[in-house]
């Protein structure tokens, strides 16, 4: 089978821990939720045990509008992990959601849930434009991806 | 209460020299480094009773105390979160000797980050925060990381790639006066740097520091002893960790306010329990695996307010003459990068007036640990 194609190299899946769980459960139902405390109902991320704020240790996970303004942005150049260098420059986000400021999601920015990592034109990537979340599979993962509100 | 100011004092220093390659073993490299330091304090081995190192130090004290010749160890601390840890193994020593944990305490660090392997290539053993929510969307590195801080600072405040240029350029004219840098012969020009390859836009190469092998320790005895060794002592005026609320290392990305990070913690404690402020300060080591970390620590440490650690790199203000000369041996961008031990021993150098880029009668220090992780920063004085 020495002639057998090379499969193409795999991006990384979320490693997924217990507190983490719940977001990606909601992610694969096409949701994105985030984790707020059920006694104060202070919002937190990354998600934890207890709540900073009241140390209760009662969760919730609130449903979003899935909206949000790139609140600062990358674009990594190789060397970087093979898939990545295949697909490198590609932006890189960090997503201040408008249902939850101190939550910033990292993401990529795509033109459609699914699309290449660099399919956004770089002039269109900018500080403070509105996203929208969609969702794509990446890794048997279901992963938020974020979409120009007006391309 | 008891206070650690001046009691306690670094009196040998030791490195080996720093390349992209030393043949050496990580352990060869720390035992040489150490012997070196305790050689320069003129204190045998055996007199050892204290050992202080990183969290991702490799070679650990049992092995390095029995290659040594070490007596009996009666304390032995690892500080984390890689360069945050730096200043730290200096405090926890300080703070054993003072107490009278033990007498002749050593720091170091030994790495061959140079030959050997990166560790953001490795995805068997990530860090459980950045595996889960950051490093899957191709933010993989930590230049990755801070860039996308960087590119909010730039952002924020109007702060430019000539003000991190301005931070490169310090470090290198410095280490073209060191011949220990390994930039000793390369000079960098405006031009090198604009011109250059992205590494993580805004980061260039330039904005990176180095890729090293080599190893560098210190000796902390107490202040009394210290004036018995062969060089003149160096006082640990006052040492601080800073770890600030809600903070997450490197992917500081989660709080009200992350542009304001362990710096400014670090800093309130260092001053609160020192004598002097930072218009005081003769000379200043800042850690700098990112350029766009020092103008955040300029503004956590106090030399300006927020959002102007940009301006305050212009006009040659880094440079010996200028308002703050910074990282006189060359720094973590251009003299070495050992998880800023270097900047240690450099502001020793300083105080004894031996640096390779002395600052005529530098007499207070402030040597930093990581920015952008849970930090440590050091005060030190000349007697």
């Amino acid at each position: 089978m020495a002639d057998a194609p090379a499969k193409p190299d795999p991006l990384l899946a979320p490693a997924v821990d217990d507190d983490g769980a719940p977001y990606w459960e909601h992610a694969a139902r096409g949701e994105l939720r985030v984790q707020a405390c059920a006694a104060c109902g202070e919002p937190r991320f990354p998600p934890r045990p207890c709540c900073p704020h009241c140390a209760s240790f009662s969760a919730e996970w609130r449903r979003t509008s899935g909206r949000g303004r790139i609140w600062s942005y990358v674009v990594p150049h190789p060397p970087l992990l093979p898939a990545y260098a295949a697909r490198a420059p590609y932006p890189v986000i960090l997503v201040e959601l408008t249902d939850a400021p101190r939550v910033r999601l990292v993401g990529n920015l795509v033109t459609r849930a699914g699309a290449a990592f660099d399919s956004v034109p770089r002039e269109r990537v900018r500080i403070g434009a509105r996203v929208q979340a969609v969702f794509a599979e990446q890794g048997g993962v279901v992963v938020p991806q974020w979409i120009l509100e007006r391309p | 209460m008891a206070s650690l100011k001046d009691a306690t004092a670094i009196a040998g220093i030791g490195q080996t020299p720093f390349a992209k390659q030393l043949l050496e073993s990580e352990k060869a490299l720390a035992c040489r480094a150490i012997l070196s330091a305790l050689h320069d304090a003129g204190i045998a081995p055996s007199e050892v009773d204290a050992f202080a190192s990183y969290t991702m130090e490799e070679t650990d004290e049992v092995e390095v105390a029995k290659a040594i010749g070490a007596g009996d160890v009666t304390f032995f601390s690892k500080v984390g979160y890689g360069g945050g840890g730096s200043c730290a193994t200096v405090g926890h020593l300080a703070a054993a000797v003072a107490t009278g944990q033990a007498s002749v305490g050593v720091a170091w660090r030994s790495r061959k980050r140079g030959s050997g392997p990166r560790p953001w290539r490795n995805t068997s053993a990530q860090l459980p925060t950045p595996a889960q929510w950051t490093r899957p969307f191709g933010l993989l590195r930590p230049a990755d990381e801070i860039a996308m801080l960087t590119r909010r600072y730039l952002h924020e405040y109007g702060a430019t790639r000539d003000h991190l240029f301005n931070v490169a350029l310090a470090c290198r004219n410095r280490a073209n006066q060191n011949p220990a840098a390994m930039m000793y012969e390369r000079p960098l020009t405006r031009d090198m740097y604009m011109t250059s390859r992205w590494i993580s836009e805004p980061l260039c190469l330039f904005d990176n520091c180095l890729e090293t092998d080599g190893a560098l320790a210190c000796v902390v005895v107490s202040a009394e002893r210290a004036r018995d060794c062969r060089h003149k002592p160096v006082y640990v005026h006052s040492v601080a960790q800073g770890l600030p609320a809600q903070h997450h290392g490197m992917v500081n990305y989660w709080n009200e306010d992350p542009l304001s990070g362990p710096a400014w913690t670090a800093a309130r404690q260092l001053w609160k329990q020192s004598d002097v402020t930072p218009e005081d300060v003769d000379v200043a080591q800042i850690y700098d695996a990112f350029t766009s970390l020092v103008p955040l620590s300029l503004e956590g440490y106090g030399f300006c307010g927020r959002g102007e650690g940009g301006a305050f790199t212009e006009g040659g203000a880094l440079e010996i003459g200028g308002r703050l000369p910074l990282n006189t041996s060359g720094g973590g961008l251009s003299e070495a990068y050992v998880h800023g031990f270097n900047l240690i021993n450099e502001g020793v150098k300083q105080l004894r007036g031996t640096s390779t880029a002395q600052v005529p009668d530098a007499a207070t220090c402030l040597v930093t640990a990581g920015e952008g992780v849970p930090t440590s920063a050091l005060l030190l004085r000349a007697p």
